[in-house]
């Protein structure tokens, strides 16, 4: 028997009810729904890191926010080791197994806290230290883990960088041992010198604590870097799942080869005029009959309008929500990335 | 045929004067920006690029800034010297700038239509139908679908990258020589961030603009500038065409920016970041402001700042050690 994963969606749905204007209401209208995210499974195993990347508005961190229990998915129920996560048995037991890091380390830090009480805060309330002298040694020892000075714990957040107070922020993570860290978007704040810090500082973590991570960031770059699978959403679904580095290499859905060439390559030399990809994202509200891609797919068919694609696995571990997937490769004899100008 | 470059700015040095202390934001900082050239200024937080372009249009929203020295000429007369009335003539017209957030600065109030044709209006004394004619065409132009009724939408009714396109609608509304583009990207998403960059490129094209980018991201730099100045602690470290900066950096900094980018490798190698952080620019460093984070410094480097040189054709820096980096 395989050991239950560590982490396991499945099947998760999120719907908010859209706003209505006062007409709406009063004439009874049945509110819209938008689907932010649309029946999402993934596994997360120990030790492990799956990157989520995506557009705005794809649900990436609407996903991270179910799992970290912040909203109560639609439908579709997310188990750790095989039991609900955030079943009411479980509720004092979650936040201890999941933790949640934020973009932006200003506004999630408590302006008027030190640093010291941030952190014994959290030691207290799940009471993993008791009496002053042992909370004082484990907030020491968790800002070591994170690369500051424990000499700094008497300082407010106005006097830190952003990267220090990205490095509190983790430190406050792992104030609860927790196992798995939903990180959102954790360096798009930084300067890049700054961000390389940060980046090394999460690999060392996953090393040295065991941590499985769902990394979730719009910078392809930044996720390939951390990252040992990637899921690519658009408009609330999963549409690409593979190996970091054949996913990168060798794209197999034509969103995924839209947003690859789309980065700016730091190289004069490959320089293209080519936009890669045109329109913009669909009323998430209404997404497009069929597969939603199909509005904005160079390689679309007359079948990509009428039957939605399922994700299927097309070679080992490479799941591809798309009818012609791995096509796009062949398609594009030229990537547009190596246009030469 | 004129030769002079269309903007040259030399020894321009801005001080924000705060209760207390002065922030040496721009230091001596000079560089010339060619006809039709796409010029980018990278660094990042902090090191003065986004406060070198405010001091181009003495735009500085309130900030106590002043402008300590130096001259910014632009076709041979020193905007420094225009008093406050000639200066709103040349914003706009003749130099017109976008920012990072086309939110915060589109009026929310305000019909699109309306807010491009303010500048025909105002600048080129358009009636009000030529100037809303003139209006749905710019919006047109810069990609936006549907012209003849996005005119009159809000700015809330657009998308990030609409609202951007807009903002490029109104700097390029009165023909500008000179669009300064501050990180006009940084909020988009990569797949709108590669459609505006392009847009920006067919525009210089077709209406021969020079574009001074500033941007944090080497990436945007490689794919659209033609010369480049890297910007540390409110000086310029490096100033070179792209190809020569990007393939041969020869100051420890840019070079150390390069090294900090991810995803270069194939493995995950472990990133070499710059260690430290920048310094406090209310009290400067002596020497080399890089010296305390550089790998390569010596005791000469905490000296004096060192002059931007040229180390070989088309490539000036500012690093007494760039001898090793070559």
């Amino acid at each position: 028997m395989t050991e239950a994963p560590l982490l396991d969606i499945r099947s998760v749905s999120m719907s908010f009810p859209a706003r209505r204007g006062l007409a709406a209401v009063l004439g009874g209208t049945k509110p819209r729904e938008l689907k932010a995210v649309r029946e999402v499974s993934l596994q997360l195993q120990s030790g492990e890191t799956v990157g989520l990347v995506g557009e705005s508005g794809c649900g990436k961190s609407t996903l991270g926010r179910c799992i970290a229990g912040l909203y109560k998915p639609t439908s579709g129920e997310i188990l750790y080791r095989g039991e609900p996560l955030h079943a009411s048995e479980n509720r004092a037991e979650a936040p201890r197994r999941v933790q949640m890091i934020f973009q932006d380390p200003y506004a999630s830090l408590n302006p008027r806290m030190t640093i010291a009480q941030t952190l014994s805060e959290v030691l207290s309330v799940h009471s993993l230290a008791k009496g002053r002298h042992n909370i004082t040694e484990r907030v020491d020892r968790l800002l070591t883990i994170v690369g500051l000075s424990p000499k700094l714990q008497a300082q407010l957040p106005h006097s830190f960088s952003g990267g220090q107070r990205q490095r509190i922020s983790i430190a406050r993570a792992l104030a609860v041992e927790p196992e798995i860290i939903i990180a959102d978007e954790p360096v798009s704040a930084l300067d890049v010198s700054i961000q390389a810090q940060i980046i090394n500082l999460f690999i060392r973590l996953r090393e040295e604590l065991h941590l499985a991570y769902l990394f979730i960031a719009h910078d392809l770059n930044v996720v390939r870097h951390v990252s040992h699978r990637v899921a690519v959403m658009y408009l609330g679904q999963i549409v690409e799942l593979a190996p970091s580095q054949e996913l990168f290499r060798n794209p197999g859905h034509p969103y995924t080869n839209a947003l690859l060439s789309a980065i700016p390559k730091p190289d004069p030399d490959q320089r293209s005029r080519a936009i890669s990809l045109e329109g913009e994202l669909p009323d998430p509200h209404s997404p497009p009959p069929g597969c939603s891609f199909h509005t904005r797919c160079p390689i679309a068919i007359a079948r990509c309008t009428i039957e939605a694609p399922k994700l299927l696995e097309h070679a080992p571990s490479r799941w591809v929500r798309c009818h012609r997937a791995f096509e796009i490769r062949a398609h594009n004899l030229k990537p547009p990335s190596t246009i030469h100008t | 045929m004129d030769n002079h470059p269309l903007l040259s700015i030399r020894h321009l040095t801005t001080v924000f004067e705060m209760p207390g202390r002065s922030v040496h934001a721009v230091d001596d900082v000079s560089f010339d920006i060619g006809r039709g050239e796409v010029f980018g200024l990278v660094g990042e937080s902090g090191c003065g690029k986004s406060a070198t372009c405010r001091s181009i249009l003495r735009l500085f929203a309130g900030a106590p800034a002043r402008i300590r020295q130096g001259a910014i000429l632009f076709n041979g007369r020193d905007l420094l010297q225009l008093d406050e009335t000639k200066m709103s003539d040349v914003r706009g017209a003749e130099i017109s700038m976008i920012f990072q957030d086309p939110m915060t600065s589109l009026n929310p109030t305000m019909r699109i239509g309306e807010q491009i044709a303010e500048g025909l209006r105002r600048h080129q004394r358009l009636s009000g139908p030529q100037s809303r004619r003139a209006a749905q065409e710019l919006l047109g132009e810069v990609g936006v679908s549907r012209p003849e009724t996005r005119v009159a939408d809000y700015p809330h009714q657009f998308s990030g990258g609409m609202r951007q396109r807009v903002m490029i609608a109104i700097a390029l509304a009165c023909r500008p020589q000179l669009l300064i583009a501050d990180e006009p990207t940084t909020a988009l998403d990569v797949t709108i961030q590669d459609q505006i960059l392009k847009l920006l490129l067919r525009i210089r094209d077709e209406y021969g603009m020079s574009i001074l980018l500033v941007t944090h991201d080497l990436g945007v730099v490689a794919q659209t500038c033609d010369r480049v100045a890297v910007m540390y602690a409110g000086r310029i470290a490096e100033l070179a065409d792209t190809r020569s900066l990007l393939k041969f950096p020869r100051h420890p900094y840019s070079r150390a920016l390069l090294n900090s980018i991810p995803g270069q490798e194939e493995a995950s190698a472990e990133l070499v970041p710059i260690p430290g952080s920048p310094p406090d620019l209310s009290a400067p460093l002596a020497g080399c402001r890089f010296h305390p984070r550089c790998s390569h410094a010596l005791a000469e480097c905490t000296a004096a700042p060192p002059d931007l040189l040229m180390v070989r054709p088309g490539q000036a820096t500012a690093c007494i050690r760039h001898g090793i980096l070559s």
